[in-house]
């Protein structure tokens, strides 16, 4: 890992604390009150407030998600060179494109 | 050669370090899921409920436990990490480790009460 890739995976974990914390309080309430499609696309239908939120989430967990699949592809199972960046990229890149389909899916009004 | 070389496995910061590993590909695997199932909301909100009909089977709530206990420990542990390279070393750190499986853990029982 460079030092540029090792930076990104630093501050998108960081960035990912707070999100991940009202992540788990989102589900510990969504769990409370019952899960339907109903509550969910009440509570984030139209909201730029999630849609930031979630924005953030998805670029964040992608990119950290990204990089710690390349780590793992080269220190046990020996991936190298233009293979690892291909795996990395391709799978930021799958996680990119379903996590802003997810957002669209529950966004958009 | 061998136990010298496997000594470390024993540690308990290596172990944390392995738990963060494993914890980080698990969620790496769950989260395409995670994108898909909430993309059915796409086709409308009924494909949604079916979905989330299904989620009501014991075995699935005991996957999200897991999933709540990995989600936990991973952030925890990511904290753990932040803290190891950019503060100095403090004893306290490995007791740390700990306290972050057993907090994981608590948020993990917690969910499955009050879904359960």
């Amino acid at each position: 890992m460079n030092v540029r890739l090792y930076l990104l995976q630093r501050a998108t974990g960081a960035i990912m604390v707070p999100l991940v914390l009202a992540h788990l309080g989102v589900i510990y309430y969504a769990t409370r009150v019952g899960l339907s499609a109903a509550e969910i696309l009440a509570r984030t239908r139209g909201s730029i407030g999630w849609a930031a939120f979630y924005g953030l989430f998805v670029l964040a967990a992608a990119t950290h998600g990204a990089i710690g699949v390349r780590t793992i592809a080269s220190e046990w199972a020996g991936v190298r060179g233009g293979k690892l960046d291909l795996l990395m990229w391709a799978f930021g890149l799958a996680l990119v494109v379903l996590g802003l389909r997810a957002m669209a899916a529950v966004l958009l009004p | 050669m061998k136990s010298h070389t496997t000594a470390h496995r024993k540690s308990g910061l290596w172990i944390a370090a392995m738990v963060h590993r494993l914890s980080g590909l698990a969620l790496a695997c769950f989260l395409p899921l995670h994108f898909l199932a909430l993309g059915l909301a796409i086709d409308g909100e009924a494909q949604l409920d079916r979905f989330l009909a299904w989620t009501t089977n014991p075995l699935v709530k005991l996957a999200e436990t897991i999933l709540v206990f990995l989600l936990t420990v991973h952030m925890l542990g990511g904290v753990r990490v932040l803290l190891i390279e950019n503060l100095p070393w403090r004893e306290g750190y490995k007791q740390l480790a700990a306290a972050a499986i057993a907090a994981a853990a608590l948020a993990a029982i917690a969910f499955l009460v009050r879904a359960a």
